[in-house]
């Protein structure tokens, strides 16, 4: 049975090969080579800052869905006071459906965490040996006939090259990484934009305008309780000047118009 | 042997002994990549990285030498394993100069 090891060996080897194909002479070598390595090193700093939008954004998601969680905690909690199990019901009902979500957020801020970290990584053995490479390219360059040169541009090259294939690697699964997490975190904006799924933050869901209009009755009810309660107290228990009379005149008219 | 932990594990220095473990646990991802068994050739890979990292010596970041054997990322996949094994994908071609 074929192992793994031996096998990645070989495929970075052949890759870095074909780049050095392309160079004719040492010298060129060497600078084309060199030239190779500063931009992988660009492409790693690109990387790591991708995957740190990334989680950044999927960091301010879990926030938006945690002031959720504690809205609809308190909504539940007014449908209940107000006797509408049913909308508290609703309302927990939601409240569970996003712990899900925090949950899955959660597993996928922490991956793009291992990626950032891995990345860093790479990125720092990178440096390191680019500045090997970048100071033995000279000491080859000026000391070397062409001959050895050839041979010791050889064991430089495959050094770095292999350091080259692993960062590479590194970025590219950093990249899909990054790419998935932005896809599913674009899909959470559009459901909610669409209104398939309720944005649970704004004030525009049937559930939140039922228990808004609930709680708006309930100040209604309140304000009129409070209203008659200081008419009671604050006139006098005898008659309002010239009510007596409208009263009675009401009254009759409201007889009259009966027996009509 | 010098050994790389590819995905940004760095390098180590091996000993014969620890190469002899190293190609029995190889041998079994590999075998685990050609059943599809994606958690035998998580564990493998996983056992492949803990002895590196643990009983290796580390090489220097600033020191340019080559590999003698190369242990995939334990998050590698089957589809990318087998990959591995036939001799393509995997490891992205290198960004040209701009």
């Amino acid at each position: 049975m074929p192992g793994l090891m031996s096998r990645a060996a070989t495929v970075i080897k052949a890759k870095f090969s074909k780049l050095l194909d392309r160079a004719e002479n040492p010298s060129e070598t060497l600078d084309y080579s060199y030239e190779r390595q500063l931009q992988l090193l660009q492409n790693v700093k690109r990387g790591v800052a991708d995957v740190v939008t990334s989680k950044k954004r999927l960091e301010l998601q879990t926030k938006t869905l945690e002031q959720s969680l504690v809205k609809l905690d308190t909504q539940a909690r007014e449908a209940l006071a107000q006797n509408r199990e049913d909308l508290a019901r609703q309302a927990l009902e939601r409240k569970a459906g996003i712990q899900g979500q925090l949950q899955d957020l959660d597993v996928q801020v922490k991956g793009l965490e291992e990626q950032q970290q891995k990345l860093v990584a790479s990125e720092k053995q990178l440096s390191a040996k680019i500045e090997a490479f970048r100071s033995q390219k000279e000491v080859i360059k000026a000391q070397y006939s062409a001959a050895e040169a050839q041979v010791r541009i050889g064991e430089a090259a495959t050094g770095i090259g292999e350091q080259m294939a692993d960062t590479g690697l590194a970025i590219q699964r950093a990249k899909d990484k990054t790419e998935q997490m932005q896809a599913r975190a674009s899909a959470i904006e559009e459901l909610t934009e669409s209104g398939a799924l309720d944005d649970f933050t704004s004030d525009s869901t049937a559930l939140d305008r039922e228990l808004s209009q609930m709680s708006q009755q309930g100040q209604v009810d309140r304000e009129l309780e409070a209203m008659k309660a200081e008419l009671g107290q604050g006139t006098p228990q005898g008659e309002l000047p010239g009510s007596s009379s409208a009263g009675t005149e009401g009254a009759a008219a409201e007889e009259e118009a009966k027996q009509q | 042997m010098i050994v790389r932990l590819l995905g940004g594990g760095g390098q180590y220095r091996i000993d014969d002994r620890l190469q002899a473990k190293l190609n029995e646990l190889d041998e079994q991802a590999g075998a685990a990549a050609e059943a599809g068994d994606e958690q035998a050739l998580r564990t493998a890979l996983e056992s492949m990285t803990e002895l590196v990292r643990d009983h290796g010596e580390a090489v220097a970041d600033d020191e340019l030498t080559a590999s003698d054997a190369i242990v995939p990322p334990t998050d590698v996949s089957i589809a990318e394993a087998r990959e591995l094994l036939a001799g393509e994908g995997l490891i992205p071609d290198l960004p040209a100069p701009g």
